[in-house]
């Protein structure tokens, strides 16, 4: 267990620094940062100027190594619009979009496992085909279609709920901030997390009650239900268990996605996280926010898919053997 | 051990409320970011008018855009190469600090040093002479009717804070550091910025020390930065918040039949403009191989003419747009009315086309942007469509601004071929359009900078010098209308409108729209 | 797994009887069985009908600047007041006919669609396969690329690869190079999940007694990973690859909407959607109400299709 733990940890450096690398190499394309930094009056003689202040003159090797060095000091550089390092800036940033993307998650799964194992258990129900139809038509339109619908409903039409931002936030320690204890912070979280979640919900729904269609016609299950275990027990403890293992594939995978679909939601309800700080910074050509930001989304999919890793190992003794 | 720092910071948040209940709060969204609080970073209407709320020049501009005493209380041109600035006395700047011409001074340097982004609000060859504490010369090179024209952008800062927070230097993006001015302001003007997250919220609060009287009623002031239209307008419309500019055209109706909210609606300065590559021998993005159609001025006539100004009017900009035939508002040029586009005219755009040598059209790139003007991109759809009927086939690419600008302007070495601009003249007089679209230029950029289709006359060009030297209005207005009239029989470029502002107010508060798009709190008033 | 042998044994003469034996079919019989299957599978065929001809069915050509004229824009569909004969569900801001751009928006959006599933499909299945199967450091190489081509949503990829090949190819042709980095960035954003659910399953399965024993007789690896553990793990596969081809679509619009899809001279579905929607408040419903349900119809008959067939292929579910 220590070995593999260890041989992954070196694993997810070498995948950190491919990540820099690519983005960095690739990032000469996506436009001039210089301007941007800019007004439209600068002449060329200053744009140039800036340029090889910035460092943008120099081979890209070096632009990368000296990357590189910083990033492992957690110093991934000012951002070009801001002004302000970049890690500060995440800082502040990254609760907001955690909070989205966990509340999401936790909708996701409070209402796409419960619908699944019905769905699953009760195949030829009409509330099983209208859980499946309905969810297919809530992911057949675009997360920001949605978004957009929602608002006009709830915001413009009902006023019920606020149509941008995250209410009243409270600060937690030195920089944690959460809206999840305040009444307008709560109510901010709702259309966001609806908006993001739902795509991860039809998919857990869908995955868990094809899963549970095959499990309950195992053997195994059946054999349980000769025994004369009651129902309850079979689908919980023997037939859930089983579907476990592509569904925490998927919402591994997911948690990851939540993260980085997380820039469409917050563009369009104007959450103030890193994703739309991500987007922006891609319209402005604010390379060292881009950096970071690909960097810190690889380091949370290292760790996400470690802990799927991990809890293969805990829920599937067979997988146990070939790795030992 | 967490749940104690949670109930202090809840008690801290329901004190927060309570307090910020009795006064009067504006809360307003833009589009855009508020990204640097550093006066001299970032030469944008935006950010200049944000920061216009804290900071002041040594005059400003009223309602109507006339410029009016501020921190100068008057100016006289004692020679015609010296300026005198009296300025005002017993203004403090808002940490306490009194202001003099010692700040003036520092303020003049730091424009010119390394990083500042608005240099050319005063010439570099313009030397300053303190007199004495509140009295300050400035002493050109050469007569200049325009000098002050762009002061009221040009903010000054407090010497003494400056330096105590080393901050001397302009805040530029090579910084490792974060510079102190970025996230920190201390002007002389009427409201104070108390807090400030980059792209996400900037707080104001009113500066009680401000040296004139306020005509406005509020206490304090929330910025959210809003980048989706849908959202920013939802936000007015649900009432969460009080002021939201810009709204989509195709959404003032909706803002102004709904009840509580109004749309604000004024003429702004910057005009939307065509243009076309005259410089190339052979076009970058064309199947005409060996010659450049656009080097022929009845092509350039002819896509003028196929252009119909009114249906862009009526139907993409939903008449909220007056159709120009100058490069310039017309608020900005007294003569503008003596000039008149030519007519649209189909048939005799293929005429002229034909006459050219293209009876069947040609094909040619267009590059747009699509999140700049308003409703850039589907501007530049219609005059695709409309080009199509005259046999042009356009091969249109729009993109986001940051792409846009980094290909078709010097830096990108003007790769268009044929493209949509906009451009305000920062000084409010058509020399500044003169300088820099269409004089001519080299391919480095020197000479005109935005004239990116390379249109070149000489005569236009000495004209343009002598306007800048003359000083007897009347006379200068001939020149430039001279100058206009050569470029436009030409067709340098084909000018399209002057976009319309439009803002969204809920009722009961009261702003002033001024047409370079500066929102500023000291116009407003709260219900 | 006796089919698969008799499959075999029976190949040479197959074309003869294939119709009485697909009428014949379990899988036939379950289709007519579900009226809903019936329905999605007729709607489905209508809906690529219509996309795949649509210059033929189309009243108009909206991809035809010299005939969309902008004095057209706004017209509102056959109900309303002001409507216009000519444009039965209106017209969009810039004058073009609604229910032609929707079928040659449906057309771009499936070719998308299809193209993307399919290369996601098959570079993730097979690398998936080889991870599971193999294991070890081959595992843990093609994971690792997995991990990294994580990092990079579509919209990154998109971003990137169209910055990329616009620097290197300028940009004349933009509709067919749009067209090509559409596919390729979602394609490069999808293939790790069939990668993820393969390798999963793989791994699971190939430790099953069956597998084993086909080792031991000793049938070949690659036969084995083909013929015997990919057949098991089509299941997750399918449900995954239905639901792309609706997300494809979906992602592609949502690409549009930050301006790095299709662009608006050649819209898709999604285009459309993205277009209309800066109309929504102001009472212009139409523009992307209409192309919203063109997608979403488009993608429930083709996930309705994808659940039954996923239920039918099923061996475990017979």
């Amino acid at each position: 267990m220590l070995g593999f733990a260890v041989r992954r940890l070196m694993q997810a450096i070498v995948v950190l620094l491919v990540v820099a690398l690519l983005s960095f190499s690739l990032f000469r394309f996506v436009g001039d940062p210089v301007n941007m930094m800019v007004g439209i009056e600068t002449s060329i003689q200053e744009r140039e100027a800036l340029r090889e202040r910035l460092g943008l003159n120099d081979p890209i090797p070096v632009q990368f190594g000296r990357f590189v060095v910083k990033a492992a000091q957690f110093d991934f550089g000012t951002s070009y619009q801001f002004h302000q390092p970049v890690s500060e800036l995440f800082a502040k940033r990254i609760p907001a979009t955690l909070e989205l993307s966990f509340m999401s998650a936790l909708f996701a799964l409070a209402v796409g496992v419960p619908m699944g194992i019905y769905a699953g258990l009760n195949r030829e129900s009409r509330l099983s085909k209208l859980f499946l139809s309905v969810s297919l038509v809530g992911i057949s339109l675009p997360t920001f279609f949605i978004g957009i619908l929602l608002i006009f409903l709830f915001s413009v039409t009902l006023q019920w709920l606020p149509s941008y931002g995250r209410g009243e936030v409270v600060k937690i320690g030195s920089w944690w901030t959460t809206g999840l204890l305040t009444w307008s912070g709560l109510k901010a979280l709702i259309m966001p997390s609806i908006t993001l979640g739902l795509y991860q919900m039809t998919l857990i729904m869908r995955l868990i009650r094809a899963e549970m269609l095959e499990v309950i016609r195992t053997d195994y299950i059946k054999f349980a239900r000769a025994r004369g275990l009651p129902d309850r027990i079979v689908h919980f403890r023997h037939a859930l268990k089983n579907t476990l293992v592509p569904v925490i594939t998927i919402t591994g995978l997911q948690l990851g996605a939540l993260i980085a679909f997380a820039t469409i939601t917050e563009t369009v309800f104007q959450w103030p996280g890193m994703g739309i700080m991500f987007l922006q910074a891609v319209q402005n050509v604010d390379i060292p926010i881009m950096s970071a930001y690909l960097l810190l989304t690889a380091f949370l999919f290292v760790v996400i898919n470690f802990i799927v890793d991990i809890l293969y190992f805990l829920i599937d003794p067979r997988l146990r053997v070939e790795r030992a | 051990m967490k749940t104690k720092s949670l109930i202090v910071a809840a008690a801290a948040f329901v004190g927060l409320t309570i307090s910020s209940a009795q006064a009067e709060t504006l809360k307003f969204a833009f589009q855009g970011t508020l990204n640097t609080l550093d006066p001299y970073s970032l030469n944008e209407t935006f950010t200049l008018s944000a920061l216009g709320n804290t900071y002041e020049g040594l005059t400003r501009r009223n309602e109507k855009l006339e410029i009016e005493p501020s921190l100068a209380e008057s100016w006289e041109v004692i020679e015609p190469n010296r300026w005198r600035f009296h300025l005002r006395k017993g203004v403090k700047f808002q940490n306490g600090n009194d202001f003099n011409a010692e700040d003036v001074a520092f303020s003049l340097k730091r424009l010119h040093s390394e990083g500042s982004d608005l240099a050319k609000r005063v010439n570099a060859d313009v030397k300053l002479e303190i007199v004495d504490d509140y009295t300050v010369d400035f002493v050109l090179p050469s007569p200049n009717p325009i000098l002050p024209y762009e002061w009221d952008t040009w903010y000054i800062m407090d010497k003494e804070w400056t330096e105590e927070h080393d901050a001397v230097a302009v805040t530029s993006a090579s910084d490792t550091t974060p510079n102190y001015a970025a996230l920190h302001a201390n002007g002389t003007g009427p409201f104070k910025i108390v807090s400030h997250e980059p792209g996400v919220k900037t707080v104001y609060e009113k500066y009680d020390g401000w040296w004139d009287k306020p005509t406005h009623n509020l206490d304090t002031v929330e910025f959210t930065p809003i980048g989706s239209d849908a959202t920013r307008v939802a936000a007015l419309l649900s009432g969460e918040l009080d002021m939201v500019y810009p709204i989509p055209v195709q959404d003032v109706k909706r803002v102004e039949d709904n009840p509580g909210t109004r749309a604000l609606i004024g003429p702004e300065l910057r005009t939307i403009f065509l243009g076309m590559d005259q410089m190339r021998d052979e076009l970058l993005y064309s199947n005409v191989k060996g010659k450049n159609p656009f080097k022929d001025v009845r092509v350039r006539k002819a896509f003028y003419q196929a252009i119909d100004i009114e249906a862009i009017k009526s139907k993409v900009m939903r008449n909220l747009s007056t159709p120009s035939a100058l490069m310039i508002s017309p608020f900005l040029f007294a003569r503008s009315d003596e000039f008149k586009r030519f007519p649209y005219d189909p048939k005799a755009a293929k005429a002229l086309l034909a006459d050219a040598g293209y009876p069947d059209g040609f094909e040619v790139g267009m590059d747009c942007p699509n999140d700049r003007y308003v409703n850039d991109e589907a501007i530049c759809q219609a005059v695709a469509a409309m080009l199509a009927r005259i046999g042009v086939k356009v091969d249109l690419n729009a993109q986001p601004k940051a792409k846009y600008f980094a290909k078709v302007l010097a830096s990108g070495g003007y790769d268009t071929s044929f493209y949509l601009l906009g451009w305000t003249p920062g000084s409010f007089d058509s020399w500044n359009i003169l300088d820099n679209l269409i004089q001519c230029r080299d391919e480095k950029g020197k000479g005109g900078a935005f004239n990116l289709g390379g249109y070149c006359n000489k005569k236009v060009d000495e004209l343009a010098d002598e306007i800048l030297v003359e000083n007897d209005q009347t006379k200068r207005d001939a020149l430039i209308a001279e100058a206009f009239t050569i470029s436009n029989d030409e067709v340098a470029h084909i000018p399209l409108h002057q976009q319309a502002l439009a803002w969204g107010v809920r009722d009961g508060v009261e702003v002033a729209q001024r047409a370079d798009n500066q929102f500023l709190f000291r116009f407003v008033t709260k219900k | 797994m006796s089919d698969v042998s008799s499959k075999d044994a029976k190949g040479p003469d197959a074309p003869p009887g294939l119709v009485a034996r697909i009428i014949d079919s379990d899988m036939f019989h379950s289709f007519l069985r579900s009226r809903i299957t019936v329905l999605a599978a007729i709607g489905t065929l209508i809906l690529f009908f219509v996309a795949f001809f649509a210059p033929l069915v189309a009243p108009h050509d909206p991809f035809d600047l010299a005939s969309v004229s902008i004095l057209d824009a706004r017209v509102p569909p056959f109900w309303m007041e002001f409507a216009d004969p000519r444009f039965p569900l209106g017209t969009d801001d810039q004058g073009r006919d609604i229910i032609s751009a929707i079928f040659y928006g449906m057309r771009i959006s499936l070719i998308v669609g299809f193209c993307s599933v399919f290369l996601a499909a098959a570079l993730g299945i097979t690398l998936g396969l080889i991870a599971g199967y193999m294991g070890g450091r081959v595992d843990a190489v093609i994971m690792r690329i997995a991990d990294i081509q994580l990092t990079f949503p579509a919209i990154l990829i998109a971003l990137l690869v169209d910055g990329a090949v616009h620097g290197i190819f300028g940009t004349l042709n933009r509709e067919v190079f749009s067209f090509w980095i559409l596919i390729f960035s979602i394609a490069l954003s999808f293939w790790v999940q069939y990668a993820r659910t393969v390798r999963g399953s793989t791994m699971v399965e190939k430790n099953k007694e069956y597998v084993q024993a086909a080792r031991v007789i000793g049938i070949p690896s690659s036969t084995i990973m083909i013929r015997h553990i990919l057949p098991n793990v089509t299941g997750p596969v399918l449900v995954i690859a239905t639901i792309n081809l609706a997300l494809a679509i979906v992602t592609e619009a949502t690409l549009s909407f930050l301006g790095v899809g299709m662009p608006p001279t050649q819209p898709s579905l999604g285009t459309l959607i993205a277009i209309g929607n800066d109309f929504l408040y102001s009472g212009e419903w139409w523009i992307a109400i209409f192309p919203g349900l063109a997608l979403a119809l488009l993608v429930l008959n083709v996930n309705l299709l994808g659940d039954w067939l996923r239920d039918a292929l099923n061996p475990k579910l017979r």
